[in-house]
C-alpha cells in the first residue's frame, strides 16, 4: 500500500463546492416547489438564481478542466467488471470479499461508479440545467412586451425539473452512502477532502490486499 | 506555512470581489420621485368665477345657471350630451351581444336593482335636471347639471326624489360663483354614496377617502399626495378616462395604473415581469373597505316584513350599519374585505333586461379573461352576492317598480307587494311577466382599483405562491411555482427517496451483520 495524491486540488474544490451548491438549491428549490417554508420565498427564489449561476460557473470551469487534464476519460464506461461490481455490492461485500476493481490515479472510478456518474453528467445535470434555464426564462410576455418562452407549458417545464431535483437527492443519499465502502468507512471520504489515499501499489499481489500496512511512507505526486 | 498565509488572502480577495461584484446599492426610483414631484404642486384655478358680471344675478332656476354657463363655455355643453355621465348608457362591441348599447338605463345591478322605473329617486345621480321617468330629453342643454361636478362651495346637493334637481335650500348665486375643477365631494356625492349609503357598492371609494391617512390610500392620503380623482381620472372634453364595470363592457377609455407608473415600475426586475399578467392592485391592495363596511351581500327575498304593519329597520349596534331594511332586505356588511381575484382582460357582459338566465346563480355582470388570454391579468375584485325577483316561467331577471311618491302605485317601497311591484315595472320596460316570481341567486363584480396600500403594505410572495390557502387559489387555470405541484410526482420522489434510505440502511446494517460473523469465523479459525 501507499498514499497516492489521486484528487487534485481543483477537482476537490469542485466537488465541494459542487456539494454545497447542490444541497443549496436542493434547499431552496422544494421551497420553492412549495414542500416548506424556511428561508421565505422570495429569498428561496432570489437565493436559488444565484446559486444557480454559481453552479453553472463551476460548471464551465469544471469541464474546461475535465477536457485539458484528459480526466474525462475516466467516465469512459467498461463494462468488462461491471458484473463483477455488482455482484461485489450485493454479495461480495457481506462475504468480506476484495474489491473486484482496483482504485489507481489512471483509474479512480470502478465500473459501476463510471457509469453513473456518466449517467449523472449527461442525463441528470443536463435535464436540470435545461429545464432550470427555461424556468428561470420563462415569461408568457417579458417586461417589454416581447415573447420568449411560452409554447412549452409551465407545468411541464416545472415537472421535468421537480424530477431532476428527486434523482439527484436519491443520487446524493446513494453515494455519500457509498463512500463508506472504502478501505475503510472513511477513506474514501478524507482522500476526497486531503487528495490523498492508500492505495495498492499497481504490480502487487492480491494477497496483500487484506493486510492493513500502517505506516506507509508518503508518495508525493 | 507560507502556503497557509497564501490561500488566506487568496481567499479573503477572492471574497472581496465576489461581494463587491455581488453587492448592488439602493438605487432611488426616479420615476417614482418624479411623479410625486409633478403631482406636489396643486393647479391653481385660472380664473375667479365670482368676478363674472354674468353670474351676479339671481338664479331661481338651475337651468338658469347651466345657461349662464354655456354663454361662455359655448360648446362644453355639446361634450356633456356626448357622456356616459349623461346618457347612461354607451354604444359598444359587446363580445356574445355586437353592437350593444349598455349602460345604467338598461342593465341591472345587485344592490337596488335597476333605475327603469325608478328614475325619479335614481336621477339623483345623474347629471341633469327633471328625468322623471323614461321620456328624459337628451338633447336639451337647458338641462345638463354643470354645478353638480364643478360646485366648489361644497354647498350643492341634489335633492331627494327630486329627479336630479337640486335640494330646495341650495344658494344658486352662490354655487354658481364658486365653480372650479371637481373635488372629490363631487365626485363622491355619487360614487361614495351609491347603492343608498356610504361605501355600500364600490368597497373601495368612500367618505373616509376625503381626508385620509397612507396606510389606507397612497394617493388620496391628507399626510400622503393628497390627490383628488380626477388628478387621475382627466376628463378631455368631458370624457372621463376610467371606467366602471357595472356597467362598462369595452376595453377603451380605460384609466390603468401604467397610465403613471409604467409597466416596469419595480426596481427589482422579477416583481416588473408580474406586471404582464398581475395587475398592479391585485399586489397592491391587500384589503378593501378599510375604514367603513361595505355590503357583501343583498338578499331581496327576506324584504317586506313588517311590525305591527308598519315597516322597520335592524342597525348593527357595533358597526352602525343597517343589517335588515322591510324595504330593501337584509345585508351583510364587511371591513377590511380580502378580494377575490379573477383573470380579466378589460372587456365585460352584462345581464341586459329581457335577457333569459342561463346560469345560477345569475351573474349579474361578468368579468372576462383566463389565463390563456394574452391580454388578460389577475385583478382584485369585490364580488357582492344577494338573491332578486325572477320570473321562472320567462326565465327573465324582474326590474320591480320600487319607488313612487305615494302608496297605491304598485312600489313596492310604498305597498310591499312584490306581484304589483313586478307587473308594473316589467309593463313600463315593456317585458312580459307570467305573474309568477321568486328569488334567485345573484352576483356582481367589482374590480377593486382605489385603496392603495403603501408599498411595505403590498402581498408578500408567500400569500399567493403557496401550497396553503393561497390568494389565487381559486384560479386553476395555470401552473403557479409554489401553489401548484404534481401529485403524482411528489408521490413517486417521495417514494424513491424513501426507498434509497431504506436501501442504505439495509446494505449498510447488512455490512454490520456480515463483518460481526465475519469477525467470529476468524476467531473461531484461529481458536481451532
Amino acid at each position: 500500500m501507499a498514499k497516492v495524491y489521486i484528487y487534485k486540488r481543483f477537482e476537490r474544490f469542485w466537488h465541494w463546492t459542487q456539494a454545497t451548491l447542490i444541497f443549496y438549491l436542493a434547499l431552496t428549490g422544494f421551497e420553492i416547489h412549495g414542500s416548506y417554508s424556511f428561508l421565505g420565498y422570495e429569498n428561496a427564489v432570489e437565493s436559488h438564481r444565484v446559486a444557480a449561476w454559481m453552479l453553472l460557473t463551476l460548471i464551465a470551469f469544471s469541464i474546461f478542466w475535465h477536457f485539458t487534464t484528459g480526466e474525462w476519460r475516466q467516465y469512459i464506461p467498461t463494462f468488462s467488471k461491471l458484473q463483477a461490481q455488482i455482484r461485489y455490492y450485493t454479495l461480495g461485500i457481506f462475504k468480506g470479499e476484495p474489491h473486484p476493481t482496483r482504485k489507481s490515479v489512471r483509474n479512480k472510478l470502478n465500473p459501476l461508479q463510471a457509469l453513473t456518474y456518466l449517467g449523472f453528467k449527461l442525463v441528470m445535470a443536463p435535464l436540470l440545467i435545461v429545464t432550470g434555464l427555461v424556468y428561470m426564462f420563462y415569461r408568457t410576455i417579458d417586461a417589454n412586451n416581447m415573447v420568449i418562452i411560452s409554447d412549452i407549458p409551465l407545468e411541464t417545464v416545472a415537472f421535468l425539473h421537480t424530477l431532476g431535483a428527486y434523482l439527484i437527492i436519491m443520487f446524493a443519499i446513494v453515494h455519500v452512502y457509498m463512500t463508506t465502502t472504502g478501505e475503510t468507512p472513511t477513506s474514501n471520504i478524507r482522500a476526497m477532502i486531503t487528495g490523498y489515499e492508500d492505495l495498492e501499489d499497481e504490480d502487487e499481489d492480491e494477497e496483500t490486499t487484506n493486510t492493513q500496512s500502517k505506516n506507509t511512507k508518503t508518495s508525493e505526486p | 506555512m507560507k502556503k497557509v498565509v497564501f490561500s488566506v488572502i487568496v481567499f479573503t480577495i477572492g471574497l472581496l470581489v465576489l461581494l463587491h461584484v455581488l453587492y448592488e446599492p439602493p438605487l432611488p426610483n426616479l420615476g417614482e420621485l418624479k411623479l410625486k414631484q409633478e403631482y406636489a404642486t396643486k393647479p391653481d384655478p385660472d380664473v375667479d368665477h365670482s368676478l363674472f358680471p354674468e353670474l351676479q344675478e339671481e338664479f331661481e332656476t338651475p337651468q338658469e345657471v347651466t345657461e349662464a354657463c354655456i354663454e361662455c363655455h359655448n360648446q362644453r355643453h355639446k361634450e356633456v350630451i356626448a357622456s356616459s355621465h349623461w346618457n347612461w348608457e354607451r354604444i359598444s362591441y359587446v363580445e356574445g351581444r355586437g353592437i350593444a348599447s349598455l349602460g345604467k338605463s338598461n342593465v341591472l345591478n345587485n344592490y337596488c336593482i335597476g333605475a327603469s322605473s325608478n328614475e325619479q329617486a335614481c336621477a339623483a345621480c345623474h347629471i341633469g335636471f327633471g328625468m322623471t321617468d323614461d321620456h328624459f330629453d337628451f338633447e336639451n342643454a337647458r338641462n345638463v347639471d354643470c354645478m353638480v361636478c364643478h360646485d366648489n362651495s361644497e354647498e350643492y346637493i341634489k335633492g331627494a326624489s327630486m329627479a336630479g334637481y337640486p335640494d330646495r335650500s341650495v344658494n344658486l348665486t352662490n354655487v354658481a360663483q364658486n365653480v372650479g375643477r371637481p373635488q372629490r365631494m363631487n365626485c363622491g356625492a355619487c360614487h361614495f354614496y351609491s347603492g343608498g349609503g356610504n361605501n355600500v357598492k364600490h368597497g373601495d371609494l368612500e367618505e373616509a377617502q376625503l381626508s385620509t391617512t397612507r396606510d389606507v390610500d397612497v394617493h388620496m392620503a391628507a399626510n400622503g399626495m393628497n390627490m383628488t380623482c380626477v388628478d387621475c381620472h382627466s376628463a378631455d372634453d368631458h370624457q372621463m378616462l376610467g371606467k366602471l364595470y357595472s356597467v362598462s363592457s369595452s376595453d377603451e377609455n380605460r384609466l390603468t395604473c401604467d397610465h403613471c407608473h409604467t409597466n416596469t415600475p419595480h426596481m427589482d426586475r422579477m416583481l416588473d415581469l408580474h406586471t404582464a399578467r398581475v395587475a398592479c392592485q391585485t399586489c397592491h391592495i391587500p384589503t378593501y373597505a378599510k375604514v367603513n363596511p361595505t355590503k357583501m351581500e343583498w338578499r331581496w327575498s327576506e324584504a317586506g316584513k313588517l311590525k305591527d304593519g308598519q315597516p322597520y329597520h335592524v342597525t348593527d349596534t357595533t358597526t352602525g350599519a343597517e343589517t335588515y331594511l322591510s324595504i330593501k332586505g337584509s345585508f351583510v356588511w364587511k371591513t377590511n374585505v380580502e378580494p377575490e381575484y379573477f383573470w380579466f382582460n378589460g372587456h365585460a357582459t352584462h345581464y341586459i333586461l329581457g335577457d333569459k338566465v342561463d346560469t345560477i346563480p345569475v351573474q349579474v355582470n361578468k368579468l372576462l379573461g383566463s389565463a390563456s388570454d394574452r391580454n388578460a391579468k389577475i385583478y382584485p375584485v369585490k364580488v357582492h352576492r344577494g338573491d332578486q325577483i325572477y320570473d321562472p316561467e320567462t326565465k327573465m331577471l324582474i326590474q320591480p317598480k320600487l319607488w313612487a311618491p305615494e302608496k297605491g302605485d304598485s312600489a313596492y317601497w310604498k305597498d310591499f307587494n312584490w306581484d304589483l311591484a313586478a307587473e308594473a315595472g316589467m309593463k313600463r320596460v315593456g317585458l312580459p311577466y307570467s305573474g309568477n316570481y321568486e328569488f334567485v341567486n345573484t352576483e356582481m363584480y367589482w374590480p377593486v382599483n382605489h385603496m392603495v396600500a403603501p408599498k411595505e403594505d403590498a402581498l408578500t410572495c408567500e400569500e399567493c405562491h403557496t401550497r396553503d390557502n393561497s390568494r389565487l387559489a381559486g384560479l386553476n387555470d395555470f401552473y403557479m411555482p409554489g401553489r401548484d405541484a404534481h401529485a403524482g410526482l411528489d408521490l413517486i420522489g417521495k417514494l424513491l427517496i424513501i426507498a434509497a434510505l431504506a436501501g442504505v440502511v439495509l446494505h449498510g446494517l447488512g455490512r454490520i451483520a456480515a463483518s460481526i460473523k465475519n469477525k467470529e469465523v476468524e476467531t473461531e479459525e484461529i481458536n481451532t
